[in-house]
Parts: structure tokens; sequence; C-alpha cells
């Protein structure tokens, strides 16, 4: 589960790493009364306005801007709610902005040169650990930094059974580059940043950039957050940050019912048990000279209901020119499913496109004749070779 | 000769009174499988599926020997239910659980990395020696015993796999399902590795899927050790980028864990890689002919 950036950042503040301070707002009006109230608080006379939505490259598409009174703060406040942030992490479609965060001007000049960082946790799948990437170039694409300057990314593991210990802490703030005051305040902020991430059961906290401002102060300029979903069972304050309207509709609906759904832009819909199946299924389609509309993974205990709730949601999709269902009975019984799709047709009415089942595994033979005695038309396969066929078949 | 579990294993299921333990554990002793007792916190000293149940695995390795336990424990509880298996002396742990919190496997992982036990999963269907004892949710009669070994990080696909190689005039030795998590006991390589090591098996099957390293690098041991042919698929061609499909662990993050890319390095190292998979069963039959 991903965060906007002002809640990244209130729960970064709530550990004790300094942040851009900020306000966040839905309107306008409400934008410009924020302004007031963070000079108020911080004594800012310029203010940010940043874009709140679930995507980076914000910046580049015009989501962040300067505003260097109240009049200007309504202005970009105006044009940055309602605006669709478009770039390769929103995916086509886009994202609508409908919150902008108003933040502090940290940029301001003072006894020293400001500098940014790079700083990110996350799980290092290979060891099972936990490790700290960082750089001295801040405000970039990390990736970009890793493959044109590797030696300028630094990686720091914890240790499963200690934690975080007080020379990484050093060892990462002299990496850095960093003495007197800004030092002693990064190895705070690193600390900060660490028992956030523990202690909320984070997958991943970035800070891109991470400042040290004029007046040798840490900050965190920028903050993205992903939960890790397995967690929030103990997390209930976190698990009511989650923005549905971040995420698609569809899946949102889909996963209430108990389905595991991906709206893909393809003309073959697909029912699969298991999620690599379904994966394969995916790709067999593909193979066979169609495009996957969707991953649906129907569940280790699909029944009737979920059968057609997922049958109603991949015809909802206007694209889907035929639909594959593809069950490998193990524990989930094959007469079940087959129960599930007779009674989805008995709702639904007639399915209009080309539907073919294959069923395979525990009570395939009941499965098969369910379906054979319900007057529904499909085009019943049992190898998954016979699928791919059919596929081609009812596409050409 | 069989790999991790045969009629001799001494089986026991952490989580045995709850619901999905019940089920599962009846299918399993259903199966033939060796299934000494259970464990359930504050049931010690009664009897479920006429066997008994104990308060610890530390009680159930003292009274019963066991050396093998499946776990059917909660979320929450998933990864203290491993360390204490692992603590108890329990040599083979094979943990089914979906939904384990990562920072609790962080430190389980620890854990069990310092101890001598071998664990499969969490997040997968478990472990199968065809025809001796079948230690996990999967299908029984799709896996007849026969010459081919399977290592895969899905369920049903395994079962498709089992069930095509059988269909092929071919047979399964052992099935490894090593899951889908990102953070698991048995790497693919690892797997792959006790099964080369496996007299019986002839031939192995391979499945992975995007996300990770696992396959390049069980790839590239293969390719100075391998005694044996190997057919690899890898599930998630079509899958976009960023994306977690279904498993905690299947997701694109760079350029390395497409499916595209893991295939590309299998092929080079010498496995039998089939683009669909429904050729996994014919392959096999074709590289042993």
């Amino acid at each position: 589960m991903n965060l906007h950036e002002y809640q990244a950042k209130e729960l970064m503040k709530s550990f004790g790493a300094k942040i851009q301070e900020g306000i966040m707002a839905e309107s306008v009006d409400a934008a410009v009364e924020a302004a007031k109230k963070l000079t108020a608080d911080t004594g800012t006379s310029w203010h940010v306005v940043k874009a709140q939505v679930h995507a980076g490259g914000r910046g580049k598409a015009g989501g962040v801007k300067l505003a260097k009174n109240l009049d200007e703060v309504r202005e970009k406040a105006g044009e940055i709610l309602g605006m669709t942030i478009t770039n390769r992490q929103t995916g086509p479609k886009g994202k609508l902005v409908r919150k902008v965060l108003i933040a502090q001007d940290v940029y301001y000049p003072g006894e020293s040169e400001t500098k940014e960082f790079y700083i990110s946790i996350l799980l290092d799948r290979n060891t099972g650990r936990n490790v700290f990437i960082y750089s001295t170039e801040g405000g970039m694409d990390i990736e970009e930094v890793a493959e044109s300057t590797p030696h300028l990314v630094h990686k720091e593991f914890i240790d499963p059974h200690l934690g975080l210990q007080g020379y990484q802490l050093r060892k990462m703030a002299f990496n850095l580059g960093l003495s007197g005051a800004a030092f002693k305040d990064m190895t705070k902020f690193i600390q900060a940043i660490y028992n956030t991430y523990i202690k909320s059961d984070c997958s991943m906290v970035e800070i891109n950039p991470c400042l040290k401002t004029s007046d040798n102060q840490i900050i965190a300029v920028d903050g993205k957050i992903s939960l890790d979903g397995n967690s929030l069972f103990r997390h209930k304050d976190l698990a009511e940050m989650r923005d549905v309207m971040e995420e698609d509709p569809t899946e949102v609906e889909a996963g209430e019912a108990g389905l595991n759904y991906v709206q893909l832009d393809g003309n073959v819909g697909c029912m699969v048990n298991g999620a690599g199946l379904a994966m394969a299924t995916m790709d067999m389609i593909k193979l066979s000279g169609g495009e996957p509309a969707n991953f649906l993974d129907v569940g280790g205990t699909a029944d009737a209901e979920r059968v057609e709730k997922a049958f109603r949601i991949i015809l909802r999709d206007e694209k889907v020119k035929a639909i594959l269902v593809n069950i490998f009975g193990g524990i989930v019984r094959c007469d079940r499913v087959a129960q599930g799709i007779v009674d989805a047709y008995n709702s639904i009415g007639e399915i209009p496109v080309p539907l073919i089942v294959r069923l395979q595994g525990t009570n395939a033979k009941e499965a098969k004749e369910l379906i054979d005695k319900s007057g529904l038309k499909v085009t019943p396969v049992i190898l998954l070779k016979e699928a791919a066929e059919a596929v081609n078949k009812v596409l050409a | 000769m069989s790999v991790l579990v045969n009629k001799n294993s001494r089986i026991i299921v952490q989580g045995f009174t709850g619901k999905e333990g019940t089920f599962h554990a009846e299918q399993m002793i259903a199966y033939g499988t060796n299934v000494v007792g259970g464990v359930t916190p504050g049931k010690g000293g009664t009897k479920h599926l006429d066997r008994p149940v104990f308060n610890t695995v530390a009680d159930a390795v003292k009274e019963v020997g066991a050396d093998t336990s499946i776990i059917f424990v909660p979320p929450a509880f998933a990864a203290d239910a491993i360390m204490e298996a692992a603590d108890a002396g329990i040599k083979v742990i094979i943990t089914i659980t979906e939904g384990i919190p990562v920072q609790d496997m962080v430190k389980a992982k620890a854990f069990i990395d310092q101890r001598d036990v071998r664990m499969i999963g969490p997040n997968c269907p478990g472990v199968i020696t065809a025809d001796e004892a079948k230690v996990g949710i999967m299908p029984g009669f799709v896996f007849k015993k026969g010459n081919i070994g399977i290592v895969s990080k899905s369920g049903t696909l395994t079962y498709e796999a089992a069930d095509q190689v059988v269909k092929a005039g071919l047979g399964i030795t052992t099935a490894i399902g090593i899951g889908g998590d990102p953070i698991i006991g048995t790497t693919t390589k690892e797997a792959v590795e006790l099964l080369m090591n496996d007299p019986e098996t002839e031939g192995i099957v391979m499945i992975g899927e995007i996300g990770g390293n696992l396959e390049a690098d069980a790839a590239r041991w293969i390719k100075d050790n391998a005694t044996k042919p190997v057919v690899g698929f890898i599930a998630g061609q079509t899958a976009p980028e960023g994306r977690t499909m279904g498993h905690a662990g299947a997701i694109v993050g760079g350029a390395d864990d497409t499916a595209a890319a893991k295939m590309k390095i299998m092929a080079e190292c010498g496995i039998h890689v089939v683009e669909s998979p429904a050729d996994i069963g014919e392959m096999m039959a074709k590289v042993l002919a």
C-alpha cells in the first residue's frame, strides 16, 4: 500500500525526522489558507505547491511549482488541482490530481551551500536483509545515477539480529561528505528513517531529495513510503491512510470480492486459480495471437458468488472478445467452479463473447456434466495446448 | 531415494486443530503420509485425527520423534512457529501460510540460517514425494510416481506441470513448491541441487516467474553442475512493469527480472526453455528420448 508524500512525511516526523513542513489541501481556497498558516507557523514567505498523486516524476510533469506570494499560491494551486499527470509510472490513463501539498520553502540562503542527497531503505531479496541505499547525488533518478556513476551509490546492510548500529550511522554520514552539525543531524535523521521503516512495517522508505539546508539541518523534502500489505493487521492507523481514489476502481471492487485482479489492455479475458497459472495463462493467450485483458486469480476457495463477480468484471471491459477460464482443480473442486459459471450465466443471461472453458483436476468430469446440462455454449477443452488452439481459433 | 520427505519422515502439523490444518492433515493422512501428531498451544494431551496433540514442538520432538513439520499457523504467528520448529530440532520445515509480514520473515530467516534446518516456503504448496509422502496442499492424484523432479514458485502451475509430465508418459519423484514470497527458506538453486543429487531423478522441471533473480542464480549453477536435463518455464511474460501479480514477490522491478531476461539467461545456461506453459511435458519427454 502506497502513501502520499504528505502522509509519508508526517509519519517520518512522528519518528523524529525533520521534514519540509506542509499542509495538504483539496481546494484552491484551502490551499491559500494552508499557505497563510504555514507562514505563521514556520515564517516561510515563499511556498511550494506539490501535486499529491501516487506516482513519481511529478516535477517534470508540471505538478510541482514555486509560489512567491498568496496570489501565486492561488494561481498555481488552481493549475495543479484537476490536472492529469501522465508518465511511465502512471500508465497511459494518467493520474488526476485531487490534492496538493502546500510546503515551506527550504532552499533559503544562509551560512553554507544547500546540498541534496538520496536515501532509501528496503528489503534486499538476495540476502533477506534490510539495506540502506544512499548517494550524494540527490534529486535525480537514482537508477540513472546507478547506471552512469555506480561508485556514487552506496549500500549499507542491516544485521537482522542487531538492527542498525552507531558505526553504520557514522559511516553513512561520512560517506555523504558531511561534518559538524550537519553530520550529527544526518545520523539522527537516518536513525529516524530506520525507526519509521521498521516500526511501521514499510516495504520501502525513500527520501529524494534529502536536503542539507543552508543552516546545516537535514530534512526530508520529498518522501515516498510503501507499506507491507501483509502487516496492516497490526497497523490499523496506517491502514486508514489508504487512498482508494488513487487505485483502479475495478481493482478495488475485485479486491473487496476476494479476487486478485489487475486490469490490462488486451482482448482476451481470463479467469484462473492461482497466481502462477494465471500469469502462465496470460502468456499463452499472447502466444496464441491474443492479448490478455486482465490478470485474475479467483483464489483457493473459488465459490459460485466469486466466479459470478469475476465474470461481471471481465465482461464490463468492451475490448474483451473472448474469455478463457482455466481452472486446475486441486483443493478447489472443478464442479464448484462450474456451478459458479452456470450460476453466472443464469443471472447475467447471454454471455456475449465466446467462452473457452478448461476445467482439469479434481471433479473435472462432474464439472463438464454440469456445464453440458446448463445449455451454456462453451468451447470445452481439456489440455492447456487445446485451450491455446481454441483462443487462436475464436480470434481468427 | 527421494528428496526432503519420504515414507519414513516423522511429520507433525503446526496449527493442527485449526480449520486449514485439520482439512489438509486429513488429506495428507489419506495419501498415506506418516503424520505422527500435531501442535496447538493449549491443547496438549488431547487427540486429534487419532493422533496426539502437543503444546510445543519440543514436546512433539521428544515424545514422537518428529523430524519434519508443516505449518498452517495464521500469518500473524507463523514466523514465531517457524522459529519454534527450528529451535526444537526439526530438520525440514514446510511453511504453507500465505501473507506473513516481511519483517517477521527477515527475523525468522536469520534465526533458521544459524541452525541445521531446511525450510521450504512460506506461501507455497508444499512438497510431495510420489507414493510416499504428501506434505502440502497439492492434489496427490496428479503426481504419479516416476523419474522427474519439479521445482516451482507456484501452486497450480506445479500441478499443471506434473499433469503434463504424467500425460507425456513420465512421472514424478519429488515436487518442491518453493513459494512466491520475497523471503523464502530454500531458493530455486538449492531445490534444483537437491534433485540433481537424487539418483532416482532423471530430469528436472524448473518453473519460475517474474521478480527477483532466483532463476538466474539457478541457471548459472546448472550450467556448471548439471548432470541431467532441465526444462524451464517463466510465468509473466505479459505482466506489466511495477505491478504485483498475485504473489508478493512477483513484480518486475528492473530489466533483469523480466520473464524475457530470465528466459534468455536460462537458455544460455543450457536449460530447455519453453515459451508456452502448454509445452512443459512434451519438452521433457523430448529431451529424455
